[in-house]
C-alpha cells in the first residue's frame, strides 16, 4: 500500500504544479489511530498529508459535485468512488471535463463495528499493518485481525474495486471478489418466508433511530430537499411510529433504486448497525436482470428508471 | 370482524381507466363497492410513495390501473410507470408484505367490463388475505376499524 500512496503524493503534487486542478479530494490521517477523514488539497505542500489505505471508508464522491465550480477538482477513487461518479456523469450532474479521476486499487476498507466487537470496546490507541494482518493495540491490550474479520461486509463482497472510469490510475488493479458470492446474502435472505423476512425487517428497523446518517453518508442521497424534510406536503411522520421508519427506509430504497453503487457507506455511517445492505441489494438485482442495468459503470447510458423499454416485462400486470 | 370489508384505493389514469370505470357505470356492470377512486393524469403520475402511505394509513390494498402500453395519452408515462411498479412490487414482496395487496392493471376507455372483473380480483384477493397489518401505522389503523 506504502506504493499507492507514495504514487499518490507524487500525481497529487504534479496535478497541482501544472495547474491542471484546483483542488484534489482525498483522505489524510484522522484523529484517532484507525480512522481517516476526507480532505480538500489546494497546494502542493499538502500533498504529502494524503493517505490512502484500509481507513479510507467514505465515499469522497459526495464532494465532487459541490467543488467542481471552482475549477476543475481531482478525486481520488476507489472502485465505489469512481463509480459514484461515473454515475453522477450519467445523471447530468457532472460533466466529464470538471473531474479528473485518480483511481486507487481498493482491497477494501474497515467496518467500525466489527472492529469495536473484536476489541471488545476498549480504547485503541495504535494501529498498524503488518504482514497482510491488522494490528490494534491499546492500554494493556494488542489484537491481531485478519482482514476478512474487519473488513466491511460490502468490501467482502465487492465486484468492483477499481474505478471503471479513470484519468489516472495508480499501481496494479485490485481484485474483485469471486462471482457468485455477490449475491449470496441476498439468496439466502430470499429463501426465507414472507413472514419470517416481515419479522426481521421489523425487528432491524426497530432499532432505526432516524438519524438520516445512512442518507447524509449516501453519494447518490443529493437532492436539495428529501422527502424526509418536507413538511407540505409532510410524507413522513416526525413521531416514533414503526411504520414511519420502515417507510423512510422502502423509499429510500427505491430512490437509489437502479442508483446504488455498493459503496456500503450508508451501512458504516448507521450508529446501530442496521442491515441497509439488504433492500439496495435486491432492487439492484431486480433492475439488472429486469433492465439489464449496472449502475456506475457506463457514463453514456441512461439510468434505468429514467428511461424504458416498450417490451419490458410486464407479467405483474392485470 | 365478520363484517370486515376490504377497503381499496384506485389510482386511476384520467384517459383510460378512470373512462373504463365510468363505461362500467353507465353500463350498468355489477363490480364491488370496495374501492374508493383517485383519478389521477397519468399513471406515471402514481409516486410509489402514495402506495405505501395508503397501506400505512389503512386501507387494505391498492390498485393503480393506466392506458395499454403505447396508448399513453403523454406518450410515454406509463412505461415509465411500468418500470416503476415493477421495482415497487419486487421491494414490497421483499420485505413480506402479501403480494396481492397492491395490484396493477392496464384497461383502456372501451374496457368497461374488463374494468369491473379487474376489481373484483382485486376485492377477491384481498378478501382472502383479510384486513393489512402490515405497514400500518397503529394510531390511523384503530381509528379506522371504526
Amino acid at each position: 500500500m506504502a506504493g499507492v500512496e507514495q504514487a499518490l503524493r507524487e500525481t497529487a503534487r504534479e496535478l497541482l504544479r501544472e495547474g491542471k486542478v484546483g483542488t484534489i479530494i482525498g483522505y489524510v490521517r484522522g484523529s484517532t489511530p484507525f480512522r481517516s477523514t476526507p480532505a480538500f488539497i489546494e497546494n502542493e505542500e499538502e500533498a504529502d498529508r494524503l493517505v490512502f489505505d484500509v481507513t479510507c471508508g467514505s465515499n469522497l464522491a459526495r464532494y465532487v459535485r459541490n467543488h467542481g465550480r471552482d475549477g476543475r477538482v481531482a478525486i481520488v477513487a476507489k472502485g465505489c468512488d469512481g463509480r459514484a461518479v461515473v454515475q453522477y456523469l450519467s445523471e447530468g450532474q457532472l460533466k466529464r471535463d470538471d473531474v479528473l479521476i485518480v483511481g486507487v486499487p481498493c482491497t477494501g476498507v474497515l467496518d467500525h463495528g466489527k472492529v469495536s466487537r473484536l476489541v471488545r470496546n476498549r480504547n485503541v490507541t495504535g494501529f498498524r499493518e503488518e504482514n497482510g494482518k491488522l494490528v490494534f493495540e491499546g492500554d494493556g491490550f494488542e489484537v491481531t485481525a485478519d482482514r476478512e474479520d474487519v473488513l466491511a461486509d460490502s468490501c467482502l463482497r465487492c465486484r468492483y474495486p477499481n474505478p471503471p472510469v479513470h484519468d489516472v490510475f495508480l499501481d496494479e488493479p485490485a481484485e474483485a471478489a469471486p462471482d457468485g458470492l455477490h449475491w449470496q446474502e441476498l439468496e439466502k435472505f430470499e429463501q426465507m418466508a414472507a413472514q419470517e423476512r416481515w419479522a426481521f425487517f421489523e425487528k432491524e428497523f426497530a432499532r432505526c433511530i432516524r438519524c438520516y446518517a445512512c442518507r447524509n453518508a449516501c453519494p447518490m442521497c443529493y437532492c436539495e430537499e428529501c422527502f424526509v424534510d418536507q413538511s407540505d406536503p409532510q410524507w413522513i411522520g416526525k413521531g416514533i411510529d414503526p411504520s414511519d421508519t420502515m417507510l423512510f427506509h422502502l423509499v429510500r430504497a427505491l430512490h437509489t433504486a437502479g442508483r446504488c453503487v455498493e459503496c456500503g457507506a450508508c451501512e458504516r455511517a448507521c450508529p446501530l448497525g442496521i442491515r441497509l445492505d439488504l433492500l439496495n441489494s435486491k432492487l439492484e438485482r431486480e433492475v439488472h436482470d429486469r433492465f439489464g442495468y449496472t449502475p456506475g459503470t457506463d457514463p453514456d447510458e441512461t439510468p434505468a428508471m429514467a428511461t424504458y423499454d416498450e417490451e419490458d416485462k410486464q407479467e405483474f400486470m392485470l | 370482524m365478520k363484517d370486515w370489508q376490504p377497503k381499496i384505493l384506485a389510482f386511476l389514469c384520467n384517459w383510460c381507466s378512470y373512462a373504463g370505470a365510468d363505461l362500467a357505470g353507465v353500463s350498468r356492470i355489477q363490480y364491488p363497492p370496495n374501492i374508493r377512486v383517485v383519478r389521477i393524469p397519468c399513471s406515471g403520475r402514481v409516486n410509489p410513495i402514495f402506495v405505501l402511505k395508503s397501506l400505512q394509513n389503512g386501507f387494505d390494498g391498492v390498485l393503480v390501473s393506466g392506458c395499454h402500453p403505447g396508448d399513453c395519452h403523454y406518450i410515454s408515462g406509463n412505461y415509465v410507470a411500468r418500470r416503476k411498479f415493477a421495482v415497487l412490487k419486487s421491494l414490497l414482496e421483499f420485505v413480506g408484505v402479501e403480494p396481492g395487496r397492491v395490484q396493477f392493471s392496464w384497461v383502456s376507455a372501451g374496457e368497461g367490463e374488463k374494468f369491473a372483473e379487474v376489481v373484483t380480483k382485486v376485492t377477491e384477493d384481498i378478501r382472502k388475505l383479510g384486513p393489512a397489518t402490515r405497514l400500518v401505522k397503529n394510531a390511523v389503523s384503530a381509528g379506522a376499524e371504526a
